[in-house]
């Protein structure tokens, strides 16, 4: 009575052909992201150490550690996400919280979406332009953050107001039902429930800020600054950095002479160090879900 | 202020009221009052404008985009669409929601909510105000043992009657119901109709219900509404009798239509 017929047959073939496919393609965007990890785990394997983490380059670059590039970036990106977290997540809140749907609400929506997809090399240039020039800050770590905040701002925006929209407007319209103000339900109900959402979005610009090479390198990176070994604050804010990006971008083509393990070592850490930034964001993200409250 | 039914002056006016959603009109120019320690019945289809007229009393009708008023609409003699006091106003109307909506919040929180926004911190007061108001509420009993846990984990009929207890929170003048049966089973929707009898004695009610046999059983008026306009509005014998002044109505009760 359940014997398959020649149409049920052909259906069940459709059905494991397409499983398939779909599980190749699946298995083909994980494929190069291991191959890039191995291969760059095991070309900077002679160099990888902590003394590599924790020293500086000595020789012209051609030797010793990252140490002065490793807590530059963390420099850069303390005080780009000081700047554009509080200021996305508050404005993105305005966005979906209070501004009316009026023209030029929708004006800003695009031009946060637009400015979201701008190459950084051109935001490299505004950040010379405005805050090294103008603002007259001069190369330093104040103008590079700022100029990496300007280009985290869109995104982090898009994010939390994708995460405050996921709120359910029930929530909202039974707080103003009961006479609370919108300041009031966001504080104990929108923001609360939204944080999971806000928090990866920010985490991710996190990873994304650390990597980027184009809008550091007019305005705040430099090639070598003198630092000690593991020294935790040897820059000022109004002083030019090195950053892992720009130092990799230079040991791969202006630096003669040092050995390949160097760069290849340069980019695991920077590679291991957007990952594991990368997976706090997911664990936060699980973490916050597992206590969702509906 | 005078106990329920010995004041005459009504609790809530409305004159030649009309409701826009930008260009299109849902009610066109009603009139009538809301007596005071009464319930009235609102009955009518979908789109006749009932949900609207809720939401201009409590000025929620501004929420929604392209939304706007015309004509008077006086809740205790003041001016609702003048109003200064905007969340004054909206504490002074208890409000329900069709679906039921427990707040992401404890049991006692959901409750304490509006008070704490208006203001009210004394633990203890608080306390006294969250017990009655789930007391009232008919949910005290099958709560009380865990207030600190999850309004939203709460059955439907339950968080149905957290809404109330919330929506009773704030010490309203007059409790709107909009549809409150729509989403919970006869059992609970018998029990919050025995709730409503009992409120009936401290507050005013405007019960808004797609059962029409709602209304005749609790209301004292009934009015009916259809595509915007009020078509009757009479005693609830008059309505749901065989001679309603009105032929549409006695087809819409009857289940000729609707």
């Amino acid at each position: 009575m359940f014997e398959a017929g020649p149409e049920v047959r052909r259906k069940l073939g459709h059905e494991r052909i397409a499983h398939l496919v779909l599980a190749a393609v699946t298995m083909c965007i994980v494929l190069p992201l291991f191959a890039i990890l191995a291969y760059l785990v095991v070309k900077g394997w002679p160099s990888l150490s902590l003394a590599f983490l924790l020293e500086p380059p000595r020789e012209m670059q051609t030797q010793g550690g990252i140490w002065p590039a490793l807590i530059g970036t963390v420099y850069l990106v303390g005080v780009s996400l000081a700047v554009a977290a509080p200021v996305g997540v508050l404005a993105a809140v305005y966005l979906n919280e209070y501004a009316r749907d009026t023209w030029f609400t929708r004006l800003i929506h695009v031009a946060v979406i637009n400015l979201a997809g701008v190459p950084s090399i051109v935001h490299a240039l505004f950040g010379l332009g405005a805050f090294v020039l103008a603002a007259g800050l001069g190369q330093s770590i104040l103008a590079a953050s700022l100029t990496l905040a300007v280009m985290t701002l869109p995104v982090i925006i898009a994010s939390t107001r994708e995460a405050l929209a996921a709120v359910p407007r029930s929530f909202r319209e039974a707080c103003w039902n009961v006479g609370a103000t919108r300041w009031q339900t966001i504080r104990v109900v929108v923001l609360p429930n939204a944080i999971s959402g806000i928090l990866t979005g920010v985490i991710l610009q996190v990873s994304r800020t650390a990597g980027e090479t184009a809008p550091i390198l007019f305005t705040g990176a430099v090639m070598y600054k003198a630092v000690d070994r593991g020294d935790v604050f040897p820059y000022r804010l109004t002083e030019s950095a090195m950053a892992l990006a720009t130092h990799l971008y230079n040991l791969a083509t202006q630096i003669n002479g040092a050995p390949d393990s160097l760069q290849f070592a340069t980019a695991t850490v920077l590679v291991g160090a957007v990952l594991l930034i990368n997976s706090t964001a997911v664990v936060v993200r699980a973490v916050l879900r597992s206590r969702r409250k509906w | 202020m005078s106990g329920p039914g010995m004041d005459a002056t009504p609790v809530t006016r409305v004159r030649d009221l009309r409701v826009r959603y930008g260009t299109t009109e849902v009610i066109h120019g009603i009139t009538f009052d809301v007596h005071r320690g009464e319930i009235l019945g609102v009955i009518g289809p979908a789109q006749s404008g009932k949900t609207s007229l809720l939401r201009c009393l409590n000025r929620t009708l501004e929420f929604t985009p392209g939304g706007h008023s015309e004509g008077l609409i006086e809740v205790d003699g003041e001016d609702v669409r003048r109003t200064r006091d905007v969340y004054a106003l909206r504490r002074k109307i208890g409000m329900v929601a069709p679906l039921p909506v427990g707040l992401p919040l404890s049991i006692y929180d959901n409750v304490a909510f509006a008070p704490r926004a208006a203001g009210l911190t004394r633990r203890a007061a608080l306390d006294d105000l969250v017990e009655r108001c789930l007391t009232q509420a008919a949910l005290w009993d099958e709560v009380k043992g865990r207030l600190d846990s999850l309004g939203t984990k709460l059955s439907g009929g339950q968080q149905q009657r957290l809404t109330i207890a919330r929506a009773l929170s704030h010490q309203p003048t007059i409790l709107c119901l909009d549809e409150f049966s729509i989403a919970i089973d006869p059992v609970t929707t018998m029990r919050i109709e025995d709730v409503l009898k009992q409120l009936k004695a401290e507050m005013t009610i405007v019960l808004v219900t797609n059962l029409t046999q709602q209304a005749r059983r609790l209301a004292d008026r009934t009015m009916f509404m259809l595509e915007g306009s009020i078509v009757e509005l009479a005693p609830s014998e008059q309505v749901f009798s065989a001679t309603p002044a009105d032929q549409r109505t006695f087809d819409y009760v009857n289940g000729t239509f609707g």
